[in-house]
């Protein structure tokens, strides 16, 4: 692997640590998201830096030219994310549905319950 | 409630009744042809409260609805589709505790005055669900060919999956047992839920019975449903179906 895309890869899962890092610390990240963040950038980083394991990597599966097995690192990786956005969105989505039907129900009761007292701001 | 009424209507000397009815009416942007339905409801119906699940509409439905006097209306902040529309009128007939609770769409194409026939199956105790079929009398239903084959497709593939022939799998027009309306209040498919809800409540043990009616074209406004809307559709429904089919049952110990 030539020393130049290995510094890149080494550079990029710093740079995407520190980011994740500085989100989280500014709380506009929650944990519970960016732990497959974390674990995705400490991976990349491992693979990245100890040639030897990214060379063992790439010939278990059978890649002659290692740093494209960085890339398949890569492209899984955010395969595995955009997997897990699905999933939060698919819980969110619920979420919305219900609080949007609740809202609908309470407004009900409330304008039933406003029809019943008579409004003493409404007096002229 | 008019309950005395209703049992005579039913079942002709029987003791009279007291089982409580709801009719849901999900709307989106219905205005146009919300009146006639349901002033239809009133006189067709007059045993039934009536909910108006106005979804989100952009035009005047909510102050037509309100407009009527003795009609609820819910109105959601945001369109849920008809599956969490009509779901907000589960869980405000669960809440209430209704008895039976009827889904009648918003335009028009469902006869109130069929109401009586298609509630009578869930008042005798035979069944937890009725469907209004437009198949199972001689009267011939107009319809596009995509549809046509979608509704023999949901017709072929629930009847395998429920081994019970169901001939109107897309037909809105249907009555809920208390058990059901509980049921549904919680699990409720979204979208497109009708087929769904067909295999969802007879894996989970609830009895299910078709009712012959007629269907009229619309009153007013357009349909939702599009040609590349009723592949989307098929297509949805049929995997939705299909998981249907391969989760475990929620209800505990009832067996396939």
């Amino acid at each position: 692997m030539g020393i130049r895309i290995q510094i890149v890869a080494i550079l990029g899962s710093l740079g995407l640590l520190g980011f994740v890092f500085k989100l989280l610390q500014r709380r506009r990240l929650k944990e519970e998201y960016s732990i497959l963040w974390l674990a995705i950038g400490v991976g990349f980083l491992l693979i990245s830096t100890f040639r030897p394991a990214l060379e063992t990597f790439a010939q278990t599966l059978g890649i002659y030219y290692a740093p494209a097995a960085l890339f398949l690192a890569l492209i899984l990786g955010a395969y595995l994310l955009l997997m897990h956005f699905s999933l939060v969105f698919s819980k969110l989505a619920q979420k919305n549905v219900e609080l949007a039907q609740e809202v609908g129900l309470l407004r009900l009761e409330l304008d039933t319950l406003r029809r019943q007292i008579p409004d003493p701001s409404s007096n002229p | 409630m008019m309950t005395a009424e209703l049992t005579k209507a039913i079942a002709p000397g029987a003791p009279a009744l007291t089982e409580r009815v709801l009719v849901i009416v999900p709307a989106y942007n219905e205005a146009e042809s919300l009146p006639a339905l349901l002033s239809s409801l009133r006189s067709e119906a007059p045993f039934a409260d009536v909910l108006v699940v106005n979804d989100g509409s952009r035009d005047a439905t909510a102050e037509v609805a309100a407009a009527v006097p003795g009609i609820s209306v819910v109105t959601l902040p945001c369109n849920l589709g008809i599956g969490g529309a009509v779901q907000t009128g589960f869980k405000f007939a669960a809440r209430r505790r209704y008895d039976v609770a009827l889904q009648v769409d918003g335009d028009g194409q469902h006869k109130p005055a069929e109401i009586r026939a298609l509630v009578a199956p869930i008042l005798a105790g035979r069944a937890d669900m009725t469907i209004g079929s437009r198949f199972l009398s001689v009267q011939s239903f107009r319809s596009s060919f995509l549809r046509r084959i979608g509704i023999r497709l949901f017709s072929l593939v629930n009847s395998w999956l429920i081994g019970q022939t169901i001939s109107d799998n897309t037909s809105g027009f249907r009555a809920y047992s208390r058990k059901a309306i509980e049921f549904l209040s919680i699990h409720y498919p979204s979208d497109y839920p009708e087929p769904e809800t067909v295999v969802l409540l007879a894996r989970n043990g609830f009895r299910l019975e078709e009712v012959p009616v007629e269907m009229q074209d619309r009153q007013g406004g357009a349909s939702s449903i599009t040609p590349w809307r009723s592949v989307y559709y098929m297509v949805k429904v049929l995997l939705a179906i299909g998981m249907g089919a391969v989760r475990d049952p929620i209800v505990k110990g009832v067996g396939r």
